[in-house]
């Protein structure tokens, strides 16, 4: 079975449909770095998951290139590339007639694994999603849309591919299950370390998961491919500015935590924590209306900010 | 095949007073005749089940494939076997006898025939709704064609397969009965003799239920296997 994570690079892929005007993906230049998470957002119409589809091959490619760690995708056995990407939909598409751990089990079995190589896999995989081993031998019918999902993140692992490819997993989860995932899955992310590309159409999901976020606008162009404090601090023009929204200097305060803040010397206020963001922090100091926050490690006041290095 | 006003009682001696009055039921007569009328009319008729039925889903199986296949096939397939079905059995008799004779082969076409459509369709319908992400995941997981219809589209068209082998079943016992219009053979066969100027009850009464508890016994017995063969239906 395949390995660590492999860049992902994108030459001038372009997606054409017959008799429909224009192109789906236009010219799509960028390169993923092994191990990060790309997140393509955009309105509909972007090309987002035509983008994606190309990329295992569910969607063919009219020119242009894609490559992973410099091989072409059009070089490699349709089956054997996808095999070694991991696939992740909204839709989540468990088979219904097989229990948890043998969905899990997906492409161990087509390598051709031992069931008792599968089981421990599995048990394994359950672990890193956050499901109790009493889930392996369920069937996806008995599961809530939150852990059908942690379940198809984990059967996309679970052949241990090189890149994943994720389109919209978390769109039709409701907010707090969706927070939740999004959570297990930055952990399972710092643990596995696959190359990711995600799409959503959801700029907030998008700066919170995407080392890089590429932004798509109608007609599959790339307007802008930054890291997420660069989108938000320097839109590339007035669609990406519209698209990130007018609280975008708000957002990007999510993205410091206090720690990276110079700290003043510990002082009585309101308690936060060092590891909260600037954002939790001044969203505290404006409900407690405290000029001074005191920051915590676990329970020792550590030091102190003000309102104003906050919001500076 | 006999004949409309015939004798009162067939397959007789001289009967208990019970069969000579013709009474509702006749606990004699049906012991009396069970070992040379009734079971080898049973078995004749599972056999004659058993055959159609099998033919049928091996018939109706190949139409399927070459229909989920070939799309385009799909609704010639379908007309042809709606056609099939809306033939009346006699007629059907008529025009098979000059082929196929007086024979079980002229029974086990027309029977065949009928299980046609209702296999067909529960398979052509079952192969059809597989969720097409369940089958996006097969793919993108990297399942060849063949293997996505053998892991995934075929178990999961199981449960409308085999509620279609159901009614198939259930529905060819009943149609059954009318085999001793081209020969003797079959729960018909007493259910005709039976028949005269005069019904005789017992026999009438008698084969007509074991029709209907033959039908019974073999839909429970697919429930079975259905419920062994598909586990997740249930939960």
């Amino acid at each position: 079975m395949p390995g660590q994570a492999a860049e992902l690079v994108f030459d001038k892929a372009t997606k054409r449909y017959e008799g429909r005007e224009g192109d789906a993906v236009q010219d799509l230049s960028l390169t993923v770095p092994a191990g990060e998470i790309c997140v393509l957002v955009g309105p509909s119409g972007g090309g987002k998951t035509t983008a994606l589809k190309m990329v295992n091959r569910l969607i063919a490619m009219s020119s242009g290139d894609i490559r992973i760690d410099g091989t072409s995708i059009n070089d490699q056995d349709v089956v054997q590339l996808r095999r070694g990407i991991g696939y992740v939909i909204q839709q989540v598409g468990l088979f219904p007639h097989m229990t948890i751990e043998a969905n899990i089990g997906t492409v161990p079995r087509l390598y051709g694994r031992p069931r008792s190589w599968i089981r421990t896999r599995s048990a394994e995989l359950l672990e890193l999603v956050g499901l109790d081993q009493s889930y392996a031998k369920r069937y996806p019918s008995q599961l809530s849309g939150g852990e059908r999902q942690r379940v198809g993140l984990a059967r996309a692992i679970a052949g241990n591919p090189p890149i994943m490819l994720m389109d919209e997993p978390f769109g039709a989860i409701d907010p707090i299950v969706r927070e939740r995932l999004q959570d297990a899955f930055l952990d399972l992310q710092n643990e596995v370390r696959k190359t990711v590309v995600f799409v959503t159409h959801d700029i907030d999901e998008a700066i919170k998961l995407g080392d890089r976020i590429a932004i798509l606008r109608t007609g599959g162009r790339l307007v802008q491919y930054d890291t997420p404090r660069a989108v938000l601090e320097s839109p590339a023009d007035d669609f990406v500015a519209e698209f990130v929204g007018r609280d975008r200097a708000l957002k990007a305060l999510a993205l410091r935590t206090i720690s990276e803040l110079e700290l003043g010397p510990a002082a009585d206020g309101p308690r936060v924590a060092k590891t909260s963001t600037v954002r939790d922090a001044l969203s505290l100091a404006i409900e407690k209306r405290a000029h001074v926050l005191a920051v915590t490690d676990g329970e020792t006041v550590v030091g102190s900010v003000t309102r104003d290095q906050l919001t500076s | 095949m006999t004949v409309a006003g015939g004798p009162v009682i067939p397959n007789f001696g001289t009967g208990s007073s019970c069969e000579v009055n013709n009474g509702w039921f006749c606990t004699d007569w049906v012991r009396e005749h069970w070992g040379d009328t009734l079971q080898p009319a049973l078995f004749q008729h599972i056999e004659l089940v058993a055959i159609a039925v099998g033919i049928g889903f091996v018939v109706a199986v190949a139409l399927a494939l070459a229909g989920f296949r070939y799309r385009l096939l799909d609704p010639p397939i379908g007309v042809f076997s709606d056609f099939l079905y809306t033939i009346p059995s006699l007629a059907l008799f008529q025009i098979l006898i000059p082929f196929t004779g007086i024979s079980v082969t002229t029974v086990e076409i027309a029977l065949v025939s009928y299980t046609l459509l209702i296999l067909y369709r529960n398979m052509s319908v079952g192969l059809r709704a597989v969720p097409a992400e369940v089958v996006e995941a097969a793919r993108g997981a990297g399942y060849t064609r063949m293997q996505t219809f053998v892991h995934v589209e075929a178990p999961l068209a199981l449960p409308a397969i085999l509620t279609g082998l159901r009614v198939a079943t259930v529905s060819t016992v009943s149609i059954a009965t009318i085999a001793p219009f081209v020969i003797a053979k079959g729960l018909g066969q007493p259910i005709y003799d039976a028949l005269g100027q005069d019904v005789f009850k017992t026999e009438i009464f008698t084969a007509g239920g074991m029709v209907i508890a033959l039908a019974l016994v073999l839909d429970g017995l697919l429930v079975a296997v259905q419920r062994m063969l598909t586990p997740w239906v249930r939960v």
